[in-house]
């Protein structure tokens, strides 16, 4: 058969199964995330069936899907709820860094991965699935909750942390050093203040420059604009994530808002190219001597984001069934773990089973995730009504 | 007002029995009704979706009564002068007939000044406006007045 037909068939065949699997994923309530990370899995080296004519398209279309999953993300935040939500929740949010960014970093030096290993996987354990979160508190009815804010501004503390996190992580495994790390530290923190001063002051200049009322014309200029940033960033060594990421945050009002409606299916498509490039990459054979840590990690910080969103919510005065709420809203981790493991991953400078291990640790997660924040409820009463029973 | 990252914003308050009644606005404009649990305050046990238009409903619901205690308490300065919420009756003689062909105002000497119906305060009615059963005249008059006005509405 001809490449181009090959290619053609392989690539068909892999959305088509991507779309089957996503219907199913919603369907019994969870994230279509691990879903697709096992699809990968299954076409990839060493997989069922492995996808060899695929490769040229997946590579660069696994990259726009991180440049456009950043993206929407900042998309989705207005500079102002990005200050006053660091300003309510900066306290919760440090908390939420020690607790769940510790267990990553302490397996990883344990299996001797090394300080990058560490500050890779302490990423990956550390960031909730905003998507997932989001989806599942909509799904549940639980806006309206006085725990719901609290958890939103921790995702957003998370995000910010993130737009910092990610260049350092760049610039270690680009093998700066210690000190070109904290020069990345340096410019990544100055870059994130210009561009939220930007954004609050001269936003609509900003938002201007991509909006157009012909949606063809709008969507070739914001994926035209995120890509070049995105580019100018990776080759500034600021990571072409946060690139994408500081731009959405710019974009603001309406044109922020037909931005996500315009991207979300672009978004959705490529995104899901990711996550199948992850699990292709990723070997099946590694998970088995892996899988005891991925759960180990799974139970620790199912723990420590509980501990958070107790922590949290306690702060502003929610009771404790609340507190329970909060904790088991932020446990699901998702997507942004995948894009850290994938950066980590892709450099090549960490072990290889960091993604066979952050892999697993996701998939676990996003499943348990959504799970937690159903049973927290039932959980919590029984716990207290059989507290008095155990006094007797 | 609080901000909700990423959504929009909510705004609420606690009502004496303790309970969160407030109002989630949509970035798109969309609004929802909360209503807390009252077991769990922190917990939403009601949430309902409301276009503008029901929106509007809800808040003349809440507000005729409200509006009809403002009339009562300007005219209390004017001696012998009451405001009454009379309700047309299913079965009064005038549900389909219009506000003129009452002659309230020649026969009673009382005002009509507004009609609530289904929530909504119609201010003002014209002698054309057609009444229909369930809904609720507010008149102005003496006390005499408004007692012969309410055996008009219901008989005739």
């Amino acid at each position: 058969m001809q490449h181009t037909a090959v290619t053609l068939i392989e690539l068909g065949a892999v959305f088509f199964g991507l779309g089957v699997l996503g219907r199913l994923a919603w369907r019994i309530g969870i994230s279509p995330i691990p879903l697709y990370l096992l699809g990968g899995l299954a076409f990839g080296q060493g997989g069922l069936i492995p996808l060899g004519g695929i490769q040229p398209f997946t590579e660069i279309a696994s990259e726009i899907g991180v440049v456009l999953l950043l993206l929407l993300l900042g998309l989705e935040y207005s500079a102002g709820e990005l200050v006053t939500g660091l300003r309510r929740s900066w306290m919760a949010g440090l908390v939420d860094v020690v607790l769940n960014a510790s267990p990553g970093a302490v397996i990883a030096l344990l299996l001797g991965w090394g300080p990058i290993g560490a500050i890779a996987l302490a990423g990956v354990t550390y960031i909730s699935s905003s998507g997932i979160v989001a989806k599942v508190l909509g799904d549940l009815g639980r806006l309206g909750n006085r725990e719901t804010p609290v958890v939103l501004s921790i995702l957003v503390f998370e995000d910010l942390a993130m737009a910092i996190y990610l260049p350092i992580l760049t610039a270690l495994l680009a093998g700066v050093g210690f000190v070109g790390g904290l020069g990345a530290v340096g410019v990544s923190v100055l870059v994130i203040t210009l561009v939220l001063l930007l954004a609050l002051r001269y936003g609509r200049y900003v938002s201007a420059l991509v909006d157009s009322p012909d949606p063809e014309v709008f969507l070739l200029r914001l994926l035209g604009a995120a890509l070049l940033v995105a580019g100018v960033a990776s080759q500034l060594q600021v990571s072409a994530a946060v690139g994408a990421f500081l731009l959405g945050i710019a974009i603001s009002g309406s044109t922020a808002a037909n931005a996500t409606r315009t991207l979300a299916p672009l978004r959705d498509l490529f995104a899901a190219v990711f996550f199948v490039v992850f699990g292709l990459n990723t070997d099946p054979s590694e998970i088995p001597p892996v899988l005891p840590f991925a759960l180990l990690l799974a139970l620790l910080t199912t723990i420590t984001k509980l501990a958070t969103g107790w922590f949290a919510a306690s702060s502003q005065g929610v009771r404790r069934m609340g507190r329970a709420r909060a904790g088991a809203a932020l446990v699901a981790r998702g997507e942004f773990s995948i894009v850290i493991a994938g950066l980590a991953v892709g450099s090549g400078a960490v072990s290889g089973e960091l993604a066979a291990l952050s892999t697993t640790y996701v998939l676990l997660m996003a499943v348990l995730g959504p799970v937690a924040a159903r049973v927290v409820e039932p959980a919590a009463q029984r716990l207290v009504t059989l507290r008095p029973a155990a006094k007797r | 007002m609080t901000p909700l990252p990423g959504l929009g914003t909510q705004q609420e308050f606690t009502t004496d029995s303790g309970r969160r009644i407030g109002v989630i606005t949509y970035r798109d404009g969309r609004m929802e009704l909360i209503v807390s649990d009252p077991r769990d305050p922190d917990k939403i046990c009601a949430a309902t979706d409301l276009t503008g238009e029901e929106t509007n409903t809800l808040a003349n619901l809440l507000g005729a009564p409200q509006l009809v205690r403002q009339l009562s308490e300007q005219q209390r300065e004017v001696t012998g002068v009451t405001t009454w919420q009379l309700p047309l009756p299913p079965g009064s003689p005038f549900d389909g007939r219009t506000l003129g062909e009452t002659e309230m105002r020649t026969r009673t000497s009382v005002s009509i000044v507004a009609v609530i119906r289904d929530g909504s305060v119609l201010p003002s009615p014209r002698p054309d406006f057609v009444f229909a059963a369930g809904d609720l005249v507010v008149v102005v008059g003496t006390a005499e007045g408004l007692r012969a006005a309410g055996e008009i509405m219901e008989n005739g």
